[in-house]
């Protein structure tokens, strides 16, 4: 891994914990419509994973993805241009926080019923190969997501059909309030990767370098036509379920979350880039100052642009439109 | 011409369709041994990787189509009957129907569904649905509903070729009804209704088997010298609401015949839509003839008598004529 590699990872993670920290910031004060599911916490499974595969590749997420096309490198003004509802937005802004695609950096769309991601990813992993590319496909969900009917439908056919797509659970220990550990049968998720005689294989989601170092072992088998893997990232996030939504509920205790910031991986990655002589404290800063001007000018951008039309609304339910959808 | 089966018209939809388009390929359950014809052969011309045999997992191959179709290819999808939909609603409404839309235009999801309505033949609750009316009532889906080989064969390659999801409710009733199919290439636009039989007393819009039911009727009642209009919509989503008006403004009577059941069938939207627009024109009520709101029973006597009849919709429209005398 060259320094310019280790630095793009830190750059690309210090863009999701501050694009999320300024989406948590437009809850609170109103202008962020609806709710914010963030990924602050889990930036670093998000861009080992996503620096593991190319731009040209597919990826699919969740209700928890703002973090995951930025991972792929997606530009973060019309990111959240969407989260504000704003035309300029990925999606016109009919999408929001919880379904972002940018066809343009691969994300061919986030779901939010959870699970339903798992057989669409499976789907472009089949296009990938029948139109005759060695692209694969990269999907994200969290640890809840694997009791859904959908994720066990979705692994059976990726591993009967050999499919190129990486499976990537993102164990951040609880479904809202549930722990993984109650509702899981197997002891580790990646466990259940034994039912589809795939690989399955867990790893420290809170080290960028090693989550890209077995995504890419696994890109490297799905390119090869050696089919699907499971890959459990252990994480964690550090907000509520989401921002906006008020959760009485205590779920967890001061000391699990404090031991989880411990080992937050903005701080543990800084750290290693300095002690392996990637760069200097004073490089880093650069880099910590000129993406929070990114993020300052995306959220500039997103306040400025405007709304859509009215009209808008009553546009696009088909490519091919037909009459009288009023 | 020669004459062919609306499953045999199934046959060469699809098999023009792949032999056309490298891109289109289809998947489900036993398909390999093309258990009711409509793939015969199709693995040996296409081979095992477009000729795709699903495992029993409806949701999770409806998913994966989607997902193949927002990235270039083009599924069809046998789903087999249409009661086995249900365990794939999650993909058909929360991704299929809404990708389009929810992603802002950068999805395409050309893919078509293929369900077979497999009613009135002593299959009980569990296997006879109509379902199409719930699924008008998902915006992003199209729909057709073809009464008969000409018609399936040329809305089935439309619907191909067509870059949105629709959804192919076929009429298993109608499976083995013989028609002359030309052997040359056409195709039927969605959207566009079919007047089956002309006529000036009444119109009689009928959904599916239910065209046949209407056409009998018209029959009966010429002998009568009452002479009825039958519109078959053929595609529900979009459907073409001017030729049912025009029928509706020529006669002033209407009667929707609908397999389904009655409650927010697609008789019921015609009805409203006809009750909106074509007011003026009406000068009798509008009558549903669906079926009730009953679950279906397994016993034939039990069954039958639940589904339009050409006997019902006779009534149906003596009713139109007697209710616009009487207030004449
Ligand atoms: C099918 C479905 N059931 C319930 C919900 C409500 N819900 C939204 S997120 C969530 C928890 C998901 O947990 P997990 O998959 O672990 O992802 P996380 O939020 O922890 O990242 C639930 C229950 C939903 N969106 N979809
Ligand atoms: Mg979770």
């Amino acid at each position: 891994m060259t320094p310019d590699f280790l630095l793009e990872m830190y750059r690309r993670i210090l863009r999701i914990r501050y694009f999320d920290e300024a989406a948590v910031e437009l809850v609170r004060q109103g202008e962020l419509p609806g709710v914010a599911h963030t990924t602050i916490g889990q930036e670093a499974e998000v861009v080992g994973a996503c620096m593991a595969v190319r731009v040209d590749d597919y990826m699919v997420g969740n209700h928890r993805s703002h973090g995951h096309p930025i991972g792929k490198g997606a530009d973060m003004k019309r990111l959240m241009a969407e989260l504000l509802g704003k035309v300029t937005g990925v999606n016109r802004g009919k999408g929001g926080s919880m379904h972002l695609a940018d066809f343009s950096v691969g994300s061919v769309g986030e779901t939010s019923i959870v699970g339903s991601g798992v057989p669409v990813a499976a789907g472009a992993a089949l296009a990938a190969r029948m139109l005759g590319t060695d692209r694969v496909c990269l999907c994200f969900f969290g640890d809840g997501a694997t009791n859904e009917g959908a994720f066990h439908e979705g692994l059976n056919l990726a591993a009967i059909w050999k499919l190129p797509v990486i499976y990537l659970c993102e164990n951040n220990q609880y479904a809202v309030t549930t722990p993984a550990a109650e509702v899981v049968a197997v002891r580790n998720i990646a466990d259940r990767a034994r039912a589809y005689d795939i690989p399955g294989v867990v790893v420290d989601g809170q080290d960028p370098v090693a989550v890209y170092e077995v995504v890419s072992e696994a890109v490297q088998r799905a390119r090869q036509g050696l089919g699907p893997s499971l890959i459990e990232a252990k994480t964690y996030r550090y907000l509520e379920h989401a921002e906006g939504l008020p959760i009485a509920a205590q779920y967890r205790t001061a000391e699990e979350v404090a031991a989880w910031k411990a080992r937050d991986p903005v701080v543990t990655f800084r750290q290693r880039l300095i002690q392996e002589g990637v760069a200097t404290p004073e490089a880093l800063d650069q880099v910590v100052a000129a993406v929070r001007a990114e993020v300052a000018e995306a959220v500039a951008y997103a306040r400025s642009s405007p709304y859509p039309d009215p009209e808008e609304a009553f546009t696009g339910v088909y490519s091919t439109p037909v009459g009288g959808v009023r | 011409m020669r004459e062919i089966t609306y499953l045999q018209a199934i046959y060469e939809a699809q098999r023009e369709e792949m032999q056309r388009d490298a891109r289109v390929f289809i998947m489900g359950e036993d398909l390999e041994s093309s258990v009711y014809g409509t793939t015969r052969g199709f693995t040996e011309e296409f081979g095992r990787e477009r000729v795709r045999n699903t495992p029993l997992s409806e949701n999770g191959f409806v998913g994966a189509a989607a997902g193949a179709a927002m990235v270039g290819l083009r599924p069809i999808v046998d789903i087999n009957i249409a009661s086995f939909m249900y365990v794939a609603m999650d993909q058909l409404v929360s991704i299929v129907a809404k990708a389009t839309y929810m992603y802002g235009g950068q999805a395409r999801v050309p893919l078509v569904i293929r369900a077979a309505m497999f009613y009135n033949g002593a299959n009980a609750a569990q296997h006879s649905d109509r379902p199409y009316p719930m699924f008008m009532n998902m915006p992003g889906l199209k729909i057709i509903a073809p009464s008969s080989p000409y018609d399936i064969k040329g809305l089935l390659k439309t619907a191909i070729r067509d870059d949105d999801p629709v959804l192919c409710f076929e009429d298993a009733t109608l499976w083995f009804t013989k028609e002359a199919v030309p052997e040359e290439e056409y195709l039927i636009p969605l959207g566009q209704a079919a007047v089956k039989r002309e006529g000036r007393d009444v119109t009689v819009v009928a959904v599916a088997g239910a065209v046949r039911q209407a056409l009998d009727a018209a029959q009966v009642l010429a002998q009568e010298g009452i002479s009825v209009e039958v519109v078959d919509p053929r595609s529900l989503v979009p459907l073409d609401v001017a030729t049912i008006l025009a029928s509706v403004e020529k006669t002033g009577r209407l009667v929707v015949v609908d397999p389904a059941h009655q409650t927010c069938s697609a008789a019921s939207e015609i009805a409203a839509l006809v009750a909106e627009r074509g007011f003026w024109s009406l000068s009798a009520p509008i009558v549903r003839v669906a079926t009730p709101d009953v679950h279906v029973p397994f016993s034939p006597p039990l069954e039958r008598q639940l589904y339009p009849t050409s006997e019902r919709i006779v009534a149906a429209v003596r009713q139109t004529l007697r209710e616009s005398a009487a207030s004449a």
